[in-house]
């Protein structure tokens, strides 16, 4: 698989890596055959790389990179067996407007057209979870297989065979690039991806991780592209919005030996203060313009969080208040965890105890280590510390990340520390 | 979600059979390897030698031993173990329930721990 990445200068590959989409999915509107159209373009992209810094960049680089490949595609197709035939021919007939590279005017809104399309395609509701992601992006941002290999910690070969197998998937679930769905009931598929790639990487904290920080880039700027095509859409806005609100505080939220630091604890200070403006505009603006939706919701309790330049600063009335509107439109388990958190904070820790014996009756959650852990904390606001500690220490033996356990077994300990005086 | 899925057996039982018997069950193994690294789930895998080759090593009191061993009879041991990167964990179970090992013995199925974390 070549790569159009290295040695390339920087200006050169945002140029290219906006365009790859563009130009993959103006290929698979008029041939429909993603690995070879993938391929074709993997084609162009490198000549791209090895002919502009001499020739310079053409005066309509996408016109120019579908032109070079469709040529590769039909060689390709030339040089196939002839079983092939008919698809050759198939293409050669098509007539020459279809193929002939736009004029340099004609359609910017068919490019952001064929960026949003192959999203959709590759945010396809059939295919499992991990392979969406992996195809996003691989065909709309335009990473490497080695790249998102190492963004996932699995070898080259396996997330090869994962993008392969994907691209077989959509093939017998038959979606076709020419036909497809609607932006409306699609728009929330691709937000969820875009939203899954950019938890992917924030989760991640230390050594490997260094690598899965470029998700949430990567995520932002794919979410920052849909978002210009779809100003107006206020869901788009406010995951954009959330990202940023989240992202900003990656600064503050673990130490420097990798431990989690919790957002109560963190150096507000080291939060980024230009994406939180950015987020606090986004959203504010959305809020009352756009439809309500959960992102928008998220992305204002974020806000809330970012507006206070200290963790008792914090406004926990209106972040009570938001968190039971997102209730009514996500009613899971998680986020009525978090409602009872804010309940707490507003009304105290018995009303958040009491709320949390309803998520503890959901079987979904019955062992999920979060509830555990809030059910700690909750327990040590009232001061009962000998119930906290044991709280903290199911916490700590139920999750799966290393760096929570460590943060989980400390609080366990601090509450243990706190009872020997008297007990 | 990564899962490392332990697999505990007998030779012994294995090594009573007939021939064809056995490749029948390597066969099944090879079916669903196949299976895990056409869909990129597999990530890993390991099979043990046999326990009579293993030593066992103890520091007590800073002095080390090394022994051979263990050879008692024990009626499973761990033999080997593949580590899976699946969807969901029901998922992670249906591979250890097709695994031939789970029909004779037993496979565990266990999360891997990860190097990362929610704040809080």
């Amino acid at each position: 698989m070549t790569t159009f990445r290295v040695g390339t200068p920087a200006a050169a590959e945002d140029l290219l890596r906006e365009l790859a989409p563009q130009v993959l999915g103006a290929l698979l509107r008029r041939y429909g055959r993603f690995d070879e159209c993938e391929d074709a373009v993997q084609e162009a992209l490198l000549a791209a790389v090895v002919q502009w810094p001499d020739a310079g960049v053409p005066a309509n680089p996408r016109s120019w990179l579908i032109t070079v490949a469709t040529r590769r595609l039909v060689d390709q197709w030339r040089a196939d067996s002839a079983r092939r035939n008919r698809e050759v021919t198939a293409a050669l007939m098509t007539p020459s407007h279809r193929t002939a590279a736009p004029a340099a005017d004609s359609d910017e809104v068919a490019a952001d057209d064929d960026t949003l399309t192959l999203l959709i395609l590759c945010c396809h509701p059939d295919l499992p979870e991990v392979s969406r992601i992996a195809l996003t992006l691989r065909a709309v941002g335009g990473l490497t297989t080695a790249e998102i290999a190492r963004a996932f910690l699995v070898s080259e070969p396996t997330m090869a065979q994962r993008i392969s197998r994907a691209k077989q998937q959509l093939r017998a679930a038959g979606a076709r690039f020419e036909e497809p769905p609607p932006v409306d009931s699609a728009r929330s598929d691709v937000l969820h991806v875009l939203y899954l790639i950019f938890n992917e990487g924030y989760t991640a904290t230390s050594g490997p991780g260094l690598h899965r920080v470029e998700l949430t880039a990567e995520a932002i700027r794919l979410t920052r592209a849909i978002y210009r095509l779809l100003p107006d859409d206020g869901e788009v806005a406010g995951l954009l919005a959330l990202m940023l609100l989240t992202d900003a505080r990656r600064p503050a939220r673990c130490g420097p030996d990798g431990s989690v630091i919790p957002l109560e604890e963190q150096d507000r200070t080291l939060w980024d203060a230009n994406a939180i403006r950015e987020g606090i505009s986004l959203i504010s603006r959305s809020l009352t313009a756009a439809k309500l939706g959960p992102y928008q919701l998220q992305a204002a309790i974020a806000a809330v969080h970012a507006e206070a330049s200290q963790a008792s600063d914090t406004d926990w009335r209106q972040i009570l208040a938001l968190y039971l509107v997102l209730e009514r439109y996500t009613p899971t388990p998680i986020v009525r965890l978090n409602r009872a958190v804010a309940t707490a904070m507003v009304h105290g820790p018995q009303a958040g105890l009491d709320l949390l014996a309803s998520v503890e009756a959901d079987s979904r959650t019955a062992t999920y280590h979060r509830l555990a852990a809030v059910r700690a904390h909750m327990l040590e606001m009232a001061g009962d510390l000998e119930a906290a500690q044991r709280n903290y220490l199911l916490a700590a033996r139920r999750t799966i990340s290393l760096p929570e356990r460590r943060y989980l077994e400390l609080r366990a300990a601090r509450a243990g520390v706190g009872r020997r005086p008297t007990g | 979600m990564r899962y490392m899925l332990l697999i505990y057996n007998n030779p012994a039982l294995y090594e009573s059979w007939p021939e064809e018997e056995r490749q029948a069950l390597f066969a099944d193994v090879e079916a669903i390897m196949a299976e895990l690294r056409q869909t990129g789930e597999l990530v890993d895998t390991a099979a043990l030698a046999d326990p009579s080759v293993t030593r066992t090593v103890r520091v007590r009191e800073g002095a080390v031993t090394a022994t051979d061993g263990p050879f008692a009879e024990a009626k499973e041991q761990f033999a080997g173990y593949l580590t899976v990167d699946c969807d969901t964990p029901e998922r992670a179970e249906e591979i250890a329930a097709r695994w031939p090992d789970a029909r004779y013995f037993a496979m565990e199925v266990r999360p891997v721990m990860y190097s990362s974390g929610d704040e809080m």
